[in-house]
């Protein structure tokens, strides 16, 4: 049986890199104690403002800023209700997920059976060439190397820079930090904000990229992937890197080996990514130790600044 | 027109009449008649869905005021069809379409409710006094499909991307394999299963799939453009499904087996309005118009010719698609020499024929 590597390798990548975006941005949010479960429907509303605008402008660097900016929007709607009006952020994110589809259909309706050209694939001449290694390290999109330089620069903020500990702080305690005098609401917008980008990022590689046209709930639960990867890489940015080719080679082997003929039910090699995402978060929640070192302690509560 | 908004409200309207006493909605002029489409897809799907909304529109196009049409669009296959179903029926359409082979048992329990309503269930096969079924011989397009891949692929292997194990999907299997093997007996059939039947990065990814492992011609039995439009960035060839997805790529689409559907409905409506409405069974395939081929593109002149006579033998009766001898993939007899299928164990049928790689899920 002929396998064809390089191919193979270029669309791992392509399946994985919307899941490291969006879950990179997650990331971000969950470190600043704030549980966003919105991702789905920020991608979704991302996806189709990008490709629209790609598809009016014919610019796909138009249609990532747009995906962009409609993230941040729509996080801000997240961030308004449950930053500055305590609602819960379970319902909250549940329901931003719902409002999106519905939204990005309803927005989508004008824009279904158009096509967009594909984010364009960069050439490095001479290094793209090199037989296997070339395609693969040297000639993906932007999109994928801004992924991972995006985890590297979240890496050094978080870790590494004063602002970064400030957020982790909020995260961890929002009672402490708001104590010292830090402005814990001021951050946490800020950092839902970034996490709104981010899926704004991966909905518009969803929609220019991955896929070269709009469809109604394209993501196909890509955003709950993003979710489950950020317990996954039990909030470590370079986890996330694992976690996300990990899941993207799922999903793409679990179409491909069907194609040997492999005699396994096709049912269960589709529900194979989900399963697995189970699989592994259990797993994962059974290491007490490792989820309480990196967990945001404050991840998910309600912020009352009166405290 | 319909769409999610006001689906929400017809829902919430049949609530609110399941909850009071029958409000007695004033009839609006006893002359027109209301016709209601439940799609399973969004209509901008430009595969099944948007297709049975063509023939939607030909039904408008040809009575124009004396009938008023109503779609839902992304319906379930759930009990919420059923609601859907009935609702349509309870506002006064007097006839319905239902276009999703899971309606089946929706119809059948929605047709008990309103007997005097008329129904017409697409690709299923339950019959009842007020509903018809009627369905188009999609495995007769696979054939033509299947001996243009024949001629066209260098591999010799030809890949398909299969939405569900249900007897509609193996016969477009089995007919492509065997159309193509009419012209190259040495051809072999891959198979991916999405389990979906619209899933557009799914299906994507699955013609990337079936490329990586040596297809070099690709056709799909799911509803979006997405494979299409892999195909043409992998620079290979394929078919359009449903529909003439052609503008979504010019140089990658050979043909397409395009579900024509409008003079069926605007017959039935006719029926209505004649009061001469019958329940009846039709499966219609390339001879009756209810399936065309899209014209051809992206090949030589003398596969365009063996195309198009194939087109014309199967319309004439001179081709039989499956016709014995027919073998199963561990090479069981399923029919001697010369001796042809009946509906019924087509309309059954779950084996594949000898050469496609893969087993079908038991």
């Amino acid at each position: 049986m002929d396998f064809h590597y390089t191919s193979f390798l270029l669309s791992v990548v392509v399946a994985s890199t919307p899941l490291l975006l969006a879950a990179a941005g997650e990331l971000v949010a969950e470190r600043a104690g704030v549980l966003n479960l919105g991702v789905e429907g920020m991608m979704l509303v991302s996806a189709v403002i990008a490709f629209a605008v790609a598809v009016t402008t014919g610019s796909s660097t138009l249609g990532i800023l747009a995906g962009v900016s409609a993230g941040v929007l729509t996080s801000l709607i997240f961030a308004v209700l449950t930053l500055s009006f305590l609602s819960n952020q379970v319902a909250t994110g549940l329901a931003l997920t719902i409002f999106g589809t519905g939204l990005s259909a309803l927005i989508g309706k004008a824009y279904v059976g158009m096509v967009v050209k594909r984010l364009p694939q960069i050439h490095v001449p001479g290094l793209s060439d090199i037989p296997f290694f070339g395609p693969v390290f040297f000639g993906q999109d932007v999109l994928v190397y801004l992924s991972f330089a995006l985890v590297c620069a979240i890496y050094w903020f978080l870790f590494k820079t004063h602002a970064g500990l400030v957020l982790r702080a909020v995260g961890d305690s929002h009672d402490a930090a708001h104590a010292i005098g830090f402005p814990v609401i001021k951050i946490r917008y800020l950092a839902v904000m970034f996490g709104g980008g981010m899926a704004g990022l991966a909905g518009a590689y969803m929609a220019i990229a991955y896929n070269t046209s709009w469809s109604e709930g394209m993501t196909a639960g890509r955003g709950w992937i993003a979710l489950a990867l950020v317990v996954f890489a039990t909030w470590r940015p370079f986890w996330l890197v694992v976690g996300a080719y990990l899941f993207g080679s799922i999903m793409y082997l679990s179409l491909y080996i069907q194609g040997f003929g492999v005699h396994i039910p096709s049912q269960f090699i589709s529900a194979l990514p989900y399963a697995s995402t189970v699989v592994v978060l259990v797993a994962i929640s059974r290491d007490r130790k490792r989820i309480r070192l990196n967990a945001p302690a404050s991840l998910g509560k309600t912020f009352h600044a009166a405290g | 027109m319909m769409n999610r908004r006001n689906f929400n409200k017809l829902l919430g309207a049949g609530l609110v009449t399941a909850a009071a006493p029958k409000i007695v909605t004033p009839a609006l002029a006893e002359d027109v008649l209301k016709v209601g489409f439940v799609y399973f897809g969004p209509v901008g799907d430009f595969g099944w869905t948007y297709q049975h909304d063509v023939g939607r529109m030909d039904i408008v196009k040809k009575f124009g005021d004396k009938v008023k049409t109503t779609y839902v669009e992304n319906v379930p296959e759930s009990a919420d069809a059923e609601r859907v179903i009935a609702n349509l029926a309870a506002k006064g359409h007097k006839l319905i379409f239902t276009t999703s082979f899971g309606y089946m048992d929706p119809t059948i329990k929605a047709a008990k409710r309103f007997p005097k309503t008329y129904f017409e269930h697409c690709a299923g096969y339950k019959l009842a006094s007020n509903v018809s079924v009627y369905e188009a011989r999609f495995y007769e397009g696979r054939y033509v499909q299947g001996v243009i891949a024949g001629m066209m692929s260098k591999t010799g292997v030809a890949g398909y991307i299969a939405s569900i194990p249900i007897p509609e999907v193996i016969m477009g299997m089995n007919a492509f394999l065997l159309g193509m093997r009419s012209v190259n007996p040495a051809a072999k059939l891959k198979f991916i299963m999405v389990n979906t039947w619209y899933d557009p990065g799914k299906e994507g990814d699955a013609a990337k799939a079936l490329i990586d492992q040596g297809c070099d011609i690709v056709t799909q039995h799911t509803d979006s453009t997405a494979p299409l439009q892999v195909y043409a960035q992998r620079g290979i060839k394929g078919f359009g499904e449903a529909t003439d997805m052609l503008k979504f790529a010019p140089g990658a689409q050979l043909t397409a087996s395009v579900n024509n559907w409008g003079p069926y409905y605007v017959k039935r409506v006719q029926d209505v309005l004649d009061g001469t409405w019958k329940s009846a069974n039709t499966w219609g395939g390339l001879a009756s118009g209810m399936l065309e081929m899209a014209p051809y593109h992206n090949m030589p002149d003398n596969v365009i010719a063996a195309a198009k006579a194939t087109e014309e033998g199967i319309k004439s009766g001179k081709i039989v698609i499956f016709k014995g001898p027919l073998k199963d993939q561990k090479g069981i007899a399923k029919s001697t020499e010369g001796v042809v299928l009946d509906d019924g164990s087509i309309s059954s049928m779950d084996w594949l024929v000898e050469g496609v790689v893969g087993d079908l899920p038991k």
